[in-house]
């Protein structure tokens, strides 16, 4: 271990961006106040504005705002977020979260019904969505169960490597995958009178899943579990040496995250009617990382404001510019989006309210922000040790 | 899309002494792109004809987005999937463009003609290629030739070795059902494992895309037969017509036009000659327009089109042979002209089932 290991696992204070040392409360009288604020997180007014806003946006977009930008973004955040949380969290950056998400949506086509060759056992709807969530989830445990074992950059190769496979068995399994073509018509259920593909049933039913992992994620790091899987971010040898199971934690948090990506998969393929092997192809793999870090790794919002920044060009950029350039200007958002900032766009938040904070001399509310930051992840998304 | 613009050049841009605005988007071959970019299109800029898509599945994906679009005007694009206009067609989604199989009729007979009585079949693994495969082997097994081994390959394939392994010895012919780079990869591993089969292509195997490769090995094409909408050596006025547009408006565009380009314009000019005829009246629901558009007789630069009670249009195919002319470019003469191909091949709609992998077979 290096000297400047042997600090970093030495050091008590959690590690914090954009706060510089000594500024926020110190940690010694913060941990009895948070661990008692752990699970009465108190709702802010910003937070009822944000969900008012999302619960009255169809009544005041139109249906191709409500579908194609919102119900889109929700469902993609929700499928970034399991990466968020992956990483964010956990550390451990994995390309195969849109794989897991396919292999869901597949599932769903398998069991439920599609239009297209290849098997399609025509089992109720509701029954297929639990089996391809379950299968899913599965999936996830043992992607990570064979990529904990690994840091950094080879754990990202290793999902790289399983996401790749999983595209081509898709792609040239005729028996169960139906090869190019993939399942077609996958939609969602005619239940209680409504189409839930119509633009507006079909965002609320987006918009309640999204809500519900980010409950659940935001929930999930104030747990015992979610506080020891930041501990085994920052220091898994230490974790390990305080007795807990590193490699458990690991594969748990997959699990989790498989859950998260399974929704959002499921979500994904009825919002397209279809799934396809280019719907789980490298293109996605890495749009998912991008969404990802565009919004930032440290909360978990950030991903569904990636989402939204990456729905939002992937539309648009094509009536700022020329038809065969139009990539360009996504491509340098991107890149200006990741240049300037360390985190994303919540880096650019971050920034924002702690220069509002030294121009007014720190109002409660950033500084409850800052607090906020701090607790629930840090930023580097790599184990340093 | 140069074949899109094309047609709106020619009439400068007005049609009935309104201006036509060409909004433009962007999609991969992958149907959730393809409807995406079409729902852009209609419900945020609000279009009221929608030209396009170009593959296959695209196709299918738009015309069922279509149908929860009543209003809209859908005209395909260069997609040529069977079940785009066979299988629960959508009333306003319409095509002015043959598809893949009716592409073929025609290369069966001229197959046998050149004596290939056994060929084997390689094609990419999706519908289009089936429905060129069926064209292809509808006409050539009923006249008694055989099929006995059909190679479907993934799309964009890189190694072809298993596939050439397993050409048998005593086929006359393949078949090569492959698009782009891929009938280019096919070809060089092809000569280099020491092939020495003539070959039949679909349609776009030598189009015009791969007739400009600049490689060594493309002299292997030539003497190879081919079914398609489009052939450059067509010697009709109109089709000379064509050609010379073409070229005026884009100077740095092919030597001649290919087949996307042709099938591009031919739709687009359906959607134009429509509103004309209309005076622009979209009104109704497009109800007048769309009744205009399916009793018309487009006048193509490849003959008449009509459709058939599904939109889908009934119209003429080439039988070309690739050859090479005095500056060594190569280009398709034309063996034969059929006209008034429909989408069933010839055979009564109640008997006619969507090619596949399977359908049909004669080995």
């Amino acid at each position: 271990m290096s000297a400047a290991d042997w600090r970093r696992a030495m050091n008590l204070q959690p590690r914090r961006l954009g706060v510089p040392p000594g500024r926020g409360p110190a940690p010694a009288d913060r941990a009895p106040q948070a661990r008692a604020r752990r699970f009465t997180n108190p709702v802010r007014v910003h937070h009822l504005l944000v969900l008012a806003v999302l619960l009255a946006y169809p009544w005041f977009a139109t249906p191709f705002f409500t579908y194609q930008i919102g119900a889109q973004a929700l469902a993609l955040g929700l499928i970034a977020l399991s990466l968020t949380f992956l990483a964010g969290s956990g550390g451990m950056i994995s390309l195969a979260q849109m794989t897991v998400a396919g292999l869901a949506g597949y599932m769903v086509a398998i069991f439920g019904t599609a239009a297209t060759d290849g098997v399609t056992l025509g089992w109720p709807w509701w029954l297929a969505v639990i089996i391809g969530i379950v299968i899913a989830v599965l999936a996830a445990a043992g992607i990570g169960w064979l990529s904990v074992r690994t840091e950094g950059i080879y754990t990202i190769m290793i999902t790289l490597a399983i996401g790749v496979a999983f595209y081509y068995l898709a792609l040239q399994n005729y028996a169960v995958f139906n090869g190019f073509q993939g399942k077609q018509k996958v939609f969602p259920p005619m239940l209680w009178g409504i189409f839930w593909r119509d633009a507006t049933p079909f965002y609320y039913l987006t918009l309640a899943c999204a809500l519900a992992g980010y409950l659940v994620v935001v929930y999930l790091l104030r747990t015992p579990f979610g506080i020891a899987l930041q501990g085994i971010r920052d220091n898994p040898r230490r974790m390990h040496a305080l007795g807990f199971n590193v490699t458990a934690h690991r594969v748990a948090a997959y699990a989790v995250a498989g859950v998260l990506a399974a929704v959002g998969g499921v979500l994904f393929t009825w919002y397209n009617g279809l799934v396809t092997p280019g719907s789980v192809g490298t293109g996605w793999l890495i749009n998912i990382l991008v969404i990802a870090v565009l919004g930032g790794l440290r909360h978990p919002v950030g991903a569904f404001l990636g989402a939204i920044v990456f729905v939002l060009l992937q539309n648009f950029a094509i009536d700022v510019i020329d038809r065969e350039r139009f990539n360009l200007v996504i491509g340098v958002v991107f890149l200006v989006i990741v240049l300037f900032s360390r985190d994303g766009l919540l880096g650019w938040w971050a920034a924002l309210s702690a220069r509002m904070s030294t121009q007014r001399g720190g109002s409660p509310w950033t500084a409850v922000r800052k607090r906020s930051y701090a607790r629930s992840s840090s930023p580097s998304p790599s184990s340093p040790s | 899309m140069r074949g899109a613009e094309l047609a709106v050049r020619q009439r400068n841009g007005v049609v009935a002494g309104r201006k036509i605005e060409v909004i433009k988007a962007s999609s991969d071959a992958k149907p959730d792109v393809a409807v995406n970019a079409t729902r852009k299109l209609v419900e945020q800029d609000k279009v009221d004809i929608m030209v396009g898509p170009l593959s296959g599945s695209e196709g299918i994906a738009v015309k069922e987005y279509s149908k929860t679009q009543p209003t809209i005007t859908f005209i395909n694009g260069s997609s040529g999937a069977q079940a785009t206009t066979l299988a629960s067609p959508s009333p306003n989604f319409f095509r002015f463009n043959t598809d893949g199989g009716q592409w073929m009729v025609g290369l069966g007979k001229a197959a046998l003609d050149k004596g290939y009585k056994r060929v084997m079949v390689i094609a990419e693994d999706y519908a289009f290629p089936y429905s060129q495969v069926q064209g292809f082997m509808t006409e050539y097994c009923k006249l008694g030739g055989k099929v006995p081994v059909k190679a479907w390959v993934p799309l964009g394939g890189k190694d072809y070795s298993s596939v050439i392994a397993r050409i048998p010895k005593d086929v006359d012919a393949l078949v090569v059902v492959l698009g782009g780079a891929d009938a280019v990869n096919f070809l060089n591993q092809y000569e280099q494992a020491g092939g020495d089969k003539p070959l039949v292509g679909g349609s776009i195997t030598v189009s015009q895309d791969i007739l400009n490769y600049k490689g060594k090995r493309r002299d292997s094409l030539v003497g190879t037969i081919a079914g398609a909408p489009i052939a450059d050596a067509y010697e009709a006025p109109e089709w000379k017509t064509f050609v010379a547009d073409y070229k005026k408006n884009f100077p740095d565009g092919y030597p001649s036009p290919s087949l996307f380009a042709l099938v591009y314009y031919i739709n687009m000019k359906a959607a134009l000659d429509g509103l004309d005829a209309v005076k622009g009246d979209l009104t109704d629901g497009q109800k007048k327009y769309r009744d205009t558009l399916t009793k018309m007789v487009l006048k193509t630069p490849v003959g008449d089109v009509k459709l058939d009670s599904n939109r889908q249009a009934i119209g003429t195919t080439f039988i070309t042979e690739v050859v090479k002319d005095g500056q060594g470019n190569l280009y398709n003469k034309v063996l034969q002209k059929i006209d008034n191909v429909n989408q069933t091949l010839g055979m009564p709609p109640a008997e006619f089932k969507i090619g596949s992998r399977d359908e049909p077979n004669c080995p």
